[in-house]
């Protein structure tokens, strides 16, 4: 089964380059063939998972060469389950791009750059999940960077420019602390191979290991936008469009994660920067929750809430326990789903009325009530209301905080208790604004928004047509999100043996390191 | 393994310089510090392959002592071949910029000034009020108001016993105890 570990990575590489040959307009054979390839990248991921959890990791060492030389592609549980998840939400976000596509005039000029650079996206996010070395994770990163640049500033305009250019500079910097942490690392330890690197780093200095392992996590947490270096997420991501913010939400920050977990597990085990974390963790939480609750737009309050609740999965990557890491794994799937079903939730509602400025939108429980019920599922869930997976994620972070038993893990307990408190209030807000009270009429008393004339077209605007494409596509990934609740036990049990793997380490190290 | 001196002294001026550029708001001087701080970086990666001066590579007499070790060179040009794809991309980005707003400077975020403004509002509303507060000698008025709600507050008691009244003349004159006096 080995030779499938590359086609998460090569299938939609292929799909760009077809995309390419079929030149820029987006037809029915285009579309076909994108979805179906997504499609068979999901069922790639899902037999990787079933047999990684069978057997063990899988390694591939591409061209041959003796393990520590060539460049090795690794899937073991964790690698399997986030692939998996990422797989399922790109191809349904990719079905309600098409939906968004069809209404909005049908693969016109500068929106055609969206189906290659999205395939790369899904590409440069695989590989991040498979690299087995460190080169290839920059690499990984990097082919994701260039794609969601050309994502997150496609059509050009003014306000997409500015929100690029903070995200592009902000990358770029952390490109570069990136590569100082290889070379570090590579100088310290003389390989590049994760496998070997577990092998060798016990015998680095303390010092020199530690400065490896700082260098990497700041990397690590400006990608998962962790608290002191987070500001840029909410600059960057509203403007873009609704499915390429839904998918930055969802994976970008999700492989940060992916990779801090990596990192303190298998290269630095024995998490003995487990209180800096804790810190980190509380101040996400918290402060973004704090930001969160300050705005106006949805699409901000959404980017904040993303910020807080990164917190969590970092809480339980820093108790470090075998229940810690558990949590913070099903938290990182059941976040993936629930902020991209938001994300797209809230581009519908830009669609139907053409803004998700909550001052101006109101009565939409009445005028699109299943609208208001595609938000008001996913929304809970986020606020962790039990029947739904975000109560279970909670749980399980928040039960292996309470063993820990310290003081940091208490003051965690409590950071989180409030901030899932604090989203529950956001979420109430964002309802009674947008969904439960009646339409607000904007008259021309309201000028202090640079004339009333626009906030009066915003409110007599006729709502939209939402394509039905995008309505499918937004209420599978609802019912993704509740399938999480019905498959609770295999989830947490899958979690459960992926952090046991992690910190055993050996079953990676043996896979890859084994001829 | 030996360090030399020179590559990192380099690579520590080079990210010195390209750190203040990458600080400031043009586009263009971003992207400068940006390559800048790429080569700081290379030079880093290429003073971990060891002392210079060797080749790279294993060929028939040589051993393996005197040749560099070629990885990080391989990592260095696969770095160098990423910037050369992003400085396009941010170029084409200051272009645009130019080509809308007529300068490449990176404006702040529009509704992070609003929520600044918002709190300045507040601010600005709270110590108006207070100030006008102050000027109705707010002393005064609140001893009046004290008084005010004292008196409703009997008068409501007093009601209150009068709805009470049962006939019970003995019960009634007990009940109608004069009220106390306020201190």
């Amino acid at each position: 089964m080995n030779y499938l570990v590359p086609l998460p990575v090569l299938l939609p590489l292929a799909v760009c380059g077809w995309s390419v040959v079929l030149g820029p307009r987006v037809t029915r054979l285009h579309r076909v063939l994108s979805v179906a390839m997504l499609a068979a990248v999901v069922a790639i991921d899902l037999i990787l998972l079933i047999e990684a959890d069978r057997h063990g990791p899988l390694a591939v060492h591409l061209g041959d060469y003796a393990p520590p030389l060539g460049v090795s592609l690794v899937a073991d549980r964790l690698a399997g389950l986030m692939l998996t998840v990422s797989g399922v939400v790109t191809l349904i976000v990719l079905l309600y791009a098409f939906g968004q596509d069809t209404a909005e005039g049908g693969g016109s000029a500068p929106f055609s750059f969206f189906h290659p650079a999205y395939q790369i996206l899904v590409a440069g996010v695989s590989l991040c999940f498979l690299a087995g070395d460190l080169v290839n994770l920059y690499v990984g990163f990097e082919i994701m960077l260039m794609a969601s640049f050309v994502l997150l500033t496609v059509g050009g305009t003014q306000a997409r420019l500015r929100a690029g250019s903070t995200y592009v500079i902000v990358s770029l910097v952390s490109s570069i602390v990136f590569l100082a942490g290889i070379a570090a690392t590579y100088a310290a330890a003389g390989t590049v191979n994760f496998a070997q690197l577990a092998v060798r780093l016990p015998d680095v200095p303390l010092g020199v290991r530690t400065f490896s392992e700082v260098l990497l996590l700041t990397v690590f947490g400006v990608k998962a936008a962790a608290f002191p270096v987070s500001a840029w997420l909410p600059d960057s991501y509203p403007t873009a469009p609704a499915p390429v913010t839904a998918v930055f939400a969802g994976l970008l920050t999700k492989v940060g994660v992916y990779c801090v977990i990596r990192a303190e597990t298998l290269l630095f085990p024995g998490n003995r920067l487990s209180a800096v974390l804790m810190a980190i963790a509380c101040a996400s939480m918290v402060i973004g929750i704090l930001g969160a609750v300050a705005q106006t737009d949805l699409k901000r309050l959404l980017s904040f809430c993303l910020v807080s609740h990164i917190g969590f999965m970092l809480f339980g990557v820093a108790l470090g326990t075998r229940a810690g890491i558990g949590g913070a794994i099903v938290y990182t799937a059941h976040h993936i789903t629930v902020q991209t079903t938001l994300f797209l939730a809230a581009g519908m509602l830009e669609r139907r009325y053409g803004t998700t400025e909550l001052t101006r939108l109101g009565g939409t429980a009445r005028s699109a009530p299943w609208l208001a019920a595609l938000w008001f599922v996913p929304a809970m869930n986020l606020a962790g209301i039990p029947p739904l997976s975000g109560f279970i994620g909670k749980l399980g972070v928040m039960r292996a905080g309470a063993a820990d038993g310290g003081d940091w893990a208490y003051l965690l307990l409590a950071a989180a208790a409030v901030t899932s408190l604090l989203t529950l209030y956001a979420m109430a807000k964002v309802w009674n604004l947008a969904f439960w009270r009646a339409a607000p009429v904007h008259g021309p008393e309201d000028g202090e928004e640079g004339g009333g004339g626009v906030a009066t077209a915003v409110a007599v605007r006729a709502p939209a047509k939402i394509p039905g494409l995008m309505t499918a596509a937004t209420a599978a990934l609802v019912g993704l999100g509740l399938t999480y609740t019905v498959l609770a036990t295999p989830l947490t049990g899958l979690a459960d043996r992926s952090a046991a793997e992690l910190l055993d380490r050996a079953p990676y190290i043996e896979a890859v390191l084994k001829p | 393994m030996t360090v030399s001196a020179t590559l990192l002294t380099c690579a520590a001026v080079l990210w010195f310089v390209g750190g203040n550029l990458i600080i400031t708001r043009s586009l263009t001087r971003v992207l400068m510090g940006i390559i800048v701080c790429g080569n700081g970086v290379n030079l880093f990666l290429l003073a971990a392959s060891g002392p210079a001066g060797a080749p790279p590579l294993l060929y028939p007499g040589t051993s393996k002592s005197a040749m560099s070790d070629p990885l990080p060179q391989a990592i260095v040009l696969t770095a160098v071949v990423i910037t050369l794809g992003t400085t396009a991309f941010v170029l084409a980005m200051a272009y645009r910029s130019t080509q809308l707003t007529g300068s490449d400077f990176v404006p702040d975020d529009l509704a992070d000034h609003q929520v600044a403004l918002r709190a300045q509002l507040t601010a600005e509303r709270a110590r108006l009020r207070e100030e006008r507060e102050r000027e109705e000698r707010p002393k005064e008025r609140r001893d009046l108001r004290r008084e005010l709600r004292r008196r409703i507050r009997d008068a409501r008691a007093y009601q209150a016993r009068e709805a009470d009244a049962s006939d019970d003349l003995w019960d009634d004159v007990l009940g109608a105890d004069p009220p106390e006096e306020p201190q």
